[in-house]
Order: structure tokens, then sequence, then C-alpha cells
């Protein structure tokens, strides 16, 4: 080597003291960030008398707390709507804590962004489990960013409770015992509103939108189990990152679809429908209920309203979609889980407008609690997997879940509707299924139960 | 070079350390950084040795992360031999970027990477049978049998993550301080001089990207083992922009450099994230205001330290060494 | 033949907004020889302000000019407070400052403006224009787009070519110090040229949002088409904007339109670096650039 030989020792003392300076460094920057740790997690759990004292069953159980994490896209390209579920979920805690709580504990809800990219996902998700040592993992959203922290959530036994994404991968109780799913699954939607187009509309050309993941993907293979194939006219694919989707619009009327059914987000659903008028195409649009919610495409289409001399109405631009839910409709103010949610919103979130991704945040988390008083006084995180396999009371959902020790789906059915005057009206009982391409699609002959008079399931 | 390695020895024990005094969330922190720090350093020595910018470095991570994914997947290699062969395959893409990119010049490299870092992770979408679409692949990786069962992963991953950074590092400054590195800096400051005295300034260019691509292919790797998922949103456009920002903030040119930016990649924002959330502030703020502060922060940094924080530990701590990078007293054309 | 006209129609509209933002880029690249990072942010923040002005006062057009007087403003202040203090610094700590602050913007945004799309209205009919029966695919606020950049890029080709203004600036980037020699204010120049820049990427963000819906990321891909629109045609030609701004909108609806196999939509970023990369190993400095190589 050709380098000059240090000049003095002085130097060289310098760089090593530059070296002891970068390891202090990071040894007080590692110190500063608080790590809360919980109680330690003793070994027994009484899940018997109701006067058992309360004792720190679990990480992230004490005596008078239950902590549990999420990841969430809070800001980002994905953060518009889904930002809304975390916070309703809270307000629904908050709720159940200001009346008396988990059997007298209160729920610490501490959720994170993720940004929707799976490596912060990943990042963050072990910081809720190895540093804020969290209790479980409740209402993870996203199938990419999920999948980056299955496998690390099973390995820690930590439950993985109700993750927010219709991806039928988190059905699999042998591989990842730990995680369950929630919401209706995108094949169980596709099927039944694939059902639905190929009754209703025979005859009719039938044109496929979705939105090129496994969102859209899952549900066009659900609607070819259902609709035949010399139906369909036209399959066009989106990506959420090009808004410019005018030639699929193009496509899909020319090869002259009448009917679209749509597997898109919101902002895709109501492209749709503004690309299509400029090109005077009025096809009958059938959304997957992720794209659907009134009240989200109302406020996407209401500029429109606005303008002089146009002949477009907001409202009437929605009115006529049809759609399914697998919960009530918001606009359903009669039902007692709307009325039950709305009360909870207006006190806690009130400045989120009530809609789809509120329902969906409040819905999940009554689940939640549901399963956690199941879970017993001094619960474990055992106890807890082994309440949600033992079987949920449906709740708020229209049709009942699939948990058991064999199946970690949620919810197996969903009711068709119609959106008019810029709400949901369900039409018809519930239809359930399974995600096989033979299985049938049979009527729900339960009925829902009214929400518990307190707002809080019951032990 | 001795007090390069000297370092390197010191920085090492001083990780292994705080591997195990830490808790397995550091440890994973650790790994973060040592990741971070692998893909820096190679873009600090494109761009600040040898005056190629470049917008799509996590173009490479992506490359890097996929070819251990799928290696790992398909064949039960050792994750040595995966980690070379991953590094390897994204050299050979840097020198395909390299020869396109040969001929241009400032910004037109700059949109020219930009789009390559946007559209690189898309083909895993556009081919999902292979690439596993928008889900990605799923990476496995447990630590050897040997250091038996209870040994926490997390601090198996910082020690790869560490060593692979480690020898990157003093692989880089060895290339650095020869010939190499003179050529090209002597590219970077004057492009007509350098030919002139008869450096092949197509091949210099050349050759940062491939190594330049093989440092951001290891660390495509290592962000595949230890976040245990491969998919496009891991490598959005974000990322090859924060990696830019972390090398000039670092101190352009600079391998300590790149440990610094690194650092503030890992650890400033979750910083941030846990002050808003201690003051009880509203779910969309406070996950917006780590955002904001970061913003604001590179803004500060780069108007009070136009060197990058190396440049100023370098003047705290009196060495004064000749500037690496020539002052920039030419009027630009 | 009618899907041909809507998707050249179509990819026309959108080339026109990449054109809008590539027109801001040249301006700064001509005027200062920098690459402002942050146009998109800027632009997002100023249509978010005119959204406000638009509810307040009911009327589309306060809302439009209030956007443009803001971007003048937003461009002027970034260029006296962040840009400035860069000046004669190592070159990519502006593009650091930029991109720092195009981070900051989208922060601040979230926290004032929320992170739920907006819908941002259009001064004209949505509904399409037709041709006998044919639908063209575009409406008359897409007329309206087209048009408009098209004039602010005659008003900038014949301002830099015809005006002393423009000769000012273009001398002020070329060489400062003779510039401030020959006693061009140099630092006002700076200044007024970022502050046109402004201008045209608060026009951009009008004119696209009602597309994209409104929300602090809604203007991330569109600056990174308009950034490669920009290169396409060359950084130092408003006309060069243009044309690439047209090349890639209609290429890409191409793409879109006719790649089959469900692919389309997923490689139109491909098809964009792919048109990139073959314009610039034609033309290292794109279609219109001047530079010229210096061979030894």
């Amino acid at each position: 080597m050709n380098a000059p030989r240090p000049p003095t020792t002085r130097t060289a003392r310098r760089r090593a003291l530059t070296a002891v300076a970068l390891a202090t460094a990071a040894l007080t920057a590692a110190a500063c960030s608080s790590g809360s740790s919980s109680g330690p997690a003793s070994a027994a759990s009484s899940s018997g008398s109701s006067n058992a004292p309360l004792s720190a069953s679990a990480p992230g159980v004490t005596a008078t707390t239950i902590t549990v994490g999420s990841h969430q896209p809070l800001t980002g390209p994905a953060a518009p709507g889904y930002s809304e579920i975390a916070p309703a979920s809270n307000a629904y805690f908050q709720y159940v804590n200001a009346n008396g709580g988990v059997y007298g504990r209160k729920i610490v809800y501490k959720y994170r962004d993720d940004g929707y990219n799976p490596t912060q996902t990943a990042s963050v998700v072990r910081q809720l489990v190895l540093q804020d040592n969290v209790y479980a993992l409740f209402d993870g959203l996203g199938t990419p960013t999920h999948l980056a922290v299955v496998n690390f959530l099973n390995s820690e036994k930590i439950p993985d409770v109700f993750v927010a994404s219709g991806c039928d991968c988190w059905n699999s109780p042998s591989t990842t015992p730990y995680t369950f799913g929630w919401q209706l699954d995108y094949i169980r939607e596709g099927k039944v509103l694939g059902q639905y187009v190929a009754q209703h509309f025979k005859g009719k050309k039938i044109g496929y939108f979705y939105q090129n993941d496994e969102f859209g993907q899952d549900g066009v293979k659900g609607l070819d189990y259902e609709i035949p194939k010399s139906m369909v006219v036209a399959r066009e694919n989106y990506v959420p990152t090009n808004v410019n989707i005018a030639p699929q619009v193009a496509a899909l009327r020319a090869a002259g679809a009448q009917v679209v059914v749509s597997f898109s987000i919101p902002a895709f659903t109501a492209l749709l429908k503004l690309t299509s008028l400029k090109v005077s195409y009025a096809p009958q649009l059938v959304v997957s209920n992720v794209g659907s919610d009134p009240i989200t495409l109302s406020g996407l289409v209401e500029a429109f309203a606005k303008q002089g001399g146009a002949t477009v109405n907001g409202n009437q631009l929605i009115n006529g979609i049809i759609t399914d839910g697998y919960l009530p409709s918001t606009g359903n103010t009669a039902n007692s889980w709307i009325a039950l949610f709305k009360k909870v919103h207006d006190t806690y979130d009130a400045k989120a407008p009530f809609d789809g991704n509120v329902l969906y945040g409040e819905a999940v988390a009554y689940t939640f609690v549901a399963a956690m008083f199941k879970a017993g006084r001094n619960p474990t995180r055992a106890s807890l997997v082994s309440a949600i396999q033992g079987g949920l009371p449906q709740g708020p959902a229209v049709a009942p879940y699939d948990y058991s020790s064999t199946s970690h789906f949620g919810i197996t059915g969903t009711y068709m509707g119609t959106i008019t005057n810029g709400a949901l009206t369900e039409e018809g009982s519930a239809l359930t299924t399974d995600t096989t391409a033979t299985g049938a699609i049979t009527s729900y002959t339960g009925t829902q139960q009214e929400a518990p008079a307190s707002g809080v399931p019951s032990p | 070079m001795r007090r390069v390695l000297a370092s390197i020895v010191i920085v090492a024990a001083v990780v292994v350390l705080l591997s195990i005094k830490l808790n397995a969330f550091r440890d994973y922190q650790i790994a973060e950084i040592a990741t971070y720090t692998t893909a820096v350093a190679g873009l600090t020595v494109l761009t600040g040795l040898s005056g190629q910018i470049s917008l799509g470095h996590g173009a490479f991570m992506a490359i890097g992360g996929y070819t251990t994914a799928l290696l790992l997947l398909h064949l039960s290699w050792p994750f040595v031999i995966v980690l070379l062969v991953s590094a390897a395959i994204t050299a050979a893409a840097g020198g395909v970027v390299g020869v396109a990119a040969a001929r241009l010049s400032g910004p037109y490299l700059a949109g020219a990477t930009l789009m390559l870092g946007v559209a690189l992770p898309s083909i895993a979408s556009a081919y999902p049978g292979t690439f596993g679409g928008d889900q990605g692949l799923t990476v496995v990786f447990n630590a050897p049998a040997f250091l038996g069962a209870n040994f926490p992963l997390t601090r198996w991953q910082a020690w790869v993550a560490t060593a692979t950074a480690l020898v990157t590092l003093t692989l880089l400054a060895s290339l650095s301080r020869g010939r190499i590195g003179r050529n090209w800096r002597a590219v970077r400051d004057d492009e007509v001089a350098a030919a002139v005295a008869g450096i092949d300034v197509a091949r210099a260019r050349v050759l940062a990207f491939v190594v330049s691509a093989a440092c951001g292919g290891l660390a495509g790797s290592l962000l595949a083992v230890i976040t245990a998922l491969v998919a496009p949103g891991a490598f959005p456009i974000t990322l090859s922009i924060t990696l830019l920002t972390a090398a000039v903030i670092g101190g352009l040119g600079t391998l300590p450099g790149a440990v610094w930016g690194a650092l503030v990649i890992v650890l400033v924002q979750p910083y941030i994230t846990n002050v808003a959330y201690s003051h009880g502030l509203s779910a969309t703020t406070s996950a917006n205001i780590p955002i904001a502060a970061y913003g604001l922060i590179l803004i500060l940094i780069m108007l009070a330290f136009p060197q990058g924080l190396q440049g100023a530990v370098s003047r705290l701590l009196g060495f004064g060494l000749v500037p690496l990078k020539k002052e920039d007293t030419s009027e630009r054309t | 033949m009618t899907e041909f006209i809507q998707f050249t129609l179509s990819g026309i509209v959108f080339g026109m907004v990449y054109a809008a933002i590539a027109l801001s880029l040249v301006l700064t690249w001509r005027g200062t020889r920098l690459l402002n990072f942050a146009q998109g942010g800027m632009a997002m923040l100023t249509t978010f302000i005119a959204l406000e002005v638009v509810y307040k006062t009911g009327s589309y057009w306060e809302g439009f000019v209030v956007a443009l007087a803001a971007g003048v403003v937003l461009g002027a202040v970034v260029e006296l407070v962040v840009v400035r203090p860069t000046l004669g610094r190592p070159e990519l700590n502006s593009v650091i400052v930029t991109i720092g602050l195009l981070i900051l913007l989208e922060g601040l945004a979230g926290i004032f403006f929320g992170g739920q799309f907006r819908s941002f209205p259009t001064a004209f009919s949505i509904t399409g224009v037709h041709l006998g029966k044919t639908p063209l695919g575009v409406s008359r606020f897409d007329e309206f787009v087209a048009g408009v950049v098209l004039a602010s890029t005659l008003i900038l080709a014949v301002a830099f070519r015809f005006t002393s203004a423009g000769l000012r600036m273009r001398a002020a980037a070329f060489n400062a110090t003779v510039a401030r020699l020959s006693g061009i204010r140099v630092a006002r120049v700076l200044t007024v040229g970022w502050a046109l820049a402004g201008l045209l990427g608060a026009l951009a963000g009008v004119l696209v949002s009602p597309s994209t819906f409104l929300y602090p990321n809604s203007m991330d891909s569109i600056f990174v088409y308009g950034f490669t629109a920009a290169v396409i045609g060359g950084l130092d030609s408003p006309p060069g904007a243009v044309t690439g701004g047209l090349i890639l909108g209609v290429g890409l609806s191409y793409v879109g339109g006719y790649v089959g196999g469900g692919r389309g939509s997923d490689l139109t970023a491909i098809a964009a670096m792919a048109m990139l990369v073959l314009v610039l190993m034609l033309r290292p400095a794109g279609l219109f650039g001047g530079a010229s190589l210096r061979r030894v």
C-alpha cells in the first residue's frame, strides 16, 4: 500500500476516540427510547371463579391493563380510508374501558404506522412484540404487509387475531396456529357476487375490473366459480399506482360489457364511474364491499356535483351500484349494532365520518373484546387462541364465524344490496358459502343477535 | 489501511457486546443499521467517489433480495453462498446499468435511475408466477444449529448483517484508497483531464456501478432474511430516495458517513414517533409528525453541515484533512 | 379504431399534466441549474389551499387563482429560505434539501388537511365529448387542461427566447459570475425563476387533482412521470417538456390498452423506463437537449 504512515500517535488516538464515541452514541440512542415492560409472565391461568384476583397472567397483561398492538397504514398512499380503522377500534376500546373494561382491565391499543411497506411492518411489529411486550397483535392490516410478520408472530407464539385482510392465507391452523382472519374473504365474496350476477343477468355480457393483486385475483377466482366463462367478455385490471384507467374502460366498452363486476378500492370504483361517463358508457356496476362504501364514494365524487353547467350529480353517480355487505349497513339506523357503534363513534371518534371503515374498526374491536371475555379472568396467550377456536358468537356480523380448531376463517357470509340515496339498502338474507369451486351457496336462516344493552359483550 | 482494520475490529467488538446486552428489538435494529450501511456505502462510493448520481439504488437491493429469496426457496445452499451469488448477479445487473448510464450525466442520469427504481420492482408484480406477485416471497432464515436452540434469532441476524457490513466497508476502503478509487475521483472531478491522463473513463464509471450494485445486492439479501419477506411493496421509490439522502446526510463519499446515514434512517423516525406518542396526540397527527420532522431534519442538517455529518465530525475532532470532494469552485454550465 | 382514438386522446391529456410538471422542472433547471424534487409536494399543497378556498367561496375560479398565486409565493419562499443557502455547496445538497422539503410538506399536509381522499372540482364538464355518435374519451375539462398547458409552453418558450428577462435568466444559469459582472441581479433572477416554476407546478396540481383525488401523496407518481418527461424532452427545452410529456402519456396509454395477458397495468412503469432508455441511448441529453459531448 502506498498510503502514508500515520503522522502521529495523536491521530491514532483520535481515531480510537471516534470509535468509542460512536459506540457510546449507539448505546445512548438505544437507552434513550422507552421500552415498556409489563410484569413477569406467571405461568398459571385460572379461568375459573369470578372472584379470582387479577394477576399479570401473560406478557402484556397486568392487573389493570391489557396491551395489544397493530400495524396500520397511517401515512402514505394506502392511508386514505384505511387510516380510519384503528382510531375507530380504539374508540370502541375506550368505550369498553369506560364501562368496566374486560373483567376490570383497561385495553391499551398501540397501533403503529407501517406506511403499507412490509419492511416497515417487520420493524414495527418487532418493536411491538420485543420491546412493547404486547399481549397480542390485533387487526394487522394488509396482505403483503402482514405476510412479512405472520411467521415471526407464530414463532414467538403471539396471538395474531383478526387480520384486516380478506386473503385466505390466514386460514392455516397447521402452519400458523396463532393467526386468525375475521372479515369475509375475497373468494367467498366473489362466489356470492358471482352467483348473483349469473342468476340476475342471464344472457348479458359481463366484464371484470379488478385490482391486480391478491384482493382482485382472489375475487375473480370466486367469480369464475359461479359465472359461466361464456358470459365473461372482458377482464381488465388496474394497479393503484396508475390512475389512468381510460384504456381499461375503453376495452370494457369495446367488448360490450353490460355488467361490470369490480373488485376495486373506493378510489378506483369512483374513477371507474367517472371515466365511464367520459365515454358515455353506463354498465351496471357490481362492486366488492371493499370499494363500495356509499359515504366514501360520495365523498370522492362530491366535487363533480359542484361544477357549473354540468349535468352530473354526485349521489346519482353511485345510485344503483349493487354490492354486498357482511356488517349491517351504516344507513340502517334501526339496527341495534349501528345504533351502538354510532353512539360510540359520536362520543370517541366524532371527527371521522361514520362510514364503512369506522364500522369495520368498531366491529372487529367488539369481536376482540368478546374473545377476551371468553379467554378468562386471567388470560394467557394460549387461552385467547383456544377461546377463538372454541367459536365466537356472531356479534355484529350477518353470518357466523367459521372459527374452530381446523378453520381460522372469520365471517362466512354476506348479503346483497343496492346503493340508493347514498346508503346501502340490504336485500334478502345473508348467503354463506365456502372457498371451494363446488361448495354451495346457501341462505343463512339464523338471525343476527341484538347488540347487548350495555354495548359490552357479556363474559 | 491498518487504521481502517483497527476501527473495524473495534466496531465489531462493540456490536457483539451491544447485541448481547441489549434487548431483541435493539438487535433487530442493529441488523437493520448494518443492512442500510451496506447499501448506503455502495451508493456513497458511486455518487460521492465516482460522481454518478443514482436515484434507483433500491432496484439493486430488490435484485439482491429476490435472488436470495428464490435461491433459498428452490435450492438449499448455505447462506454465505446465497449471499455471494446474490451480490454477483446484482453486480452483473449493475454492469448493464453502468454501460447504459455511461453516457449520461447529471439530471439525465438521475431521471434514468429514478425510473429504474420505480420500474424494477413492478416486474415482480407483472410476473407473479415466478416472483410471487404483490404478496411476494417468504424467506425462511434460522440461526445455525451449533449455536443452540435458545440462541435468539435477532442476535444472529445482527451478527450476520454486521459482519457483511464490516467486510463490505473494508473492501470499499481498500478500493477507495487504491488506484481504482483514485481513478474514480479523477473521473468525477474532471472527465476530460482524466481521459487525457490515460484513464479509461467509461470503464471506471461502469466499474463504479458494478461495485455499488454488488453492495446493494448484499444489502437486499440481508433485508430479505431479516424481514423474512421480499415483495414489491418493500422496494418503493422512497427507499432509493432515502438511501441517497442517507448518503448525503452522512457525508457523501465517506464510509463512516454511510454508518451515520444508516443510523439516521433506522433510529430517527421511531424515536420521534415515540416522543409524539407519549404526548398523546391524535392518531393522524402523531403519525405525520415523524414524517414532517424527518423532512425538517434533512433540511436543517444540509444547511448546517454542508459536508454531512461525517464532515462535521471530522471538523469537530480536528482532523482537518484534505476534503474528499473538490470544492465546487467552477461555474456550473 | 374508436379505442385507438380514445387511447390517444386520453394519453394526450395525461401527457399534458406530465408536461406541466416537466415545464416547471425545465424552468428551475434552465434558470438555476437545480432540480426541484419538492415540485410535486408544493403542487399538492397549493391544491389543498385552493380546495379550502373553493369550499369557502363556492367558486372554482377563485380557488384556481389562489392556487396559482400560492404557487408563486411558495416557489419564491422555497428558493429564498431553503435553496439559496445551498448554492455554492456540493450540488447534491440542494437535491437533498428539496427532498427534505417534499417529505416535510407531505407530513404537514397530513397534519393540517388529513390523510383522506379529497375530491377536487373541475372547471368544465367531465362528461365526454363526442364526434357524432363516437365518444372521444375526453371531456371539456380535458380540453381545457391541454389548452392551458400548451399556452403556458408557448408563453415560456417565447419569454426565454425573445425577452430580456428570459435572456437574463439564461445568462445567470450559464455563468453566474459573468452575469453579475454584466449587471444582472442574479439573486433576483433565481427567485423569479423558482416563483414561475411554482406557478406551473400549482397549475399542474389543479389540473390533475380531479383525476387522482387529492391527498398528501397524490402528486408523487405524477412528479416521477413529469420528471421522466422532462428528461425525455431535454431539460433545457420547454417544447421538449411538452414533447416528452406527450410521448410518455400516449405511449403509456397504448401500453395500458393494447398489452394483453392482464399485464398492461403492471407494465406501465417498465414501459416508461424502456421509452426513457431508448431516447437517452440515442440522445443522452434528451430529444431537444443541446448539450454536446466533449470527446478527447
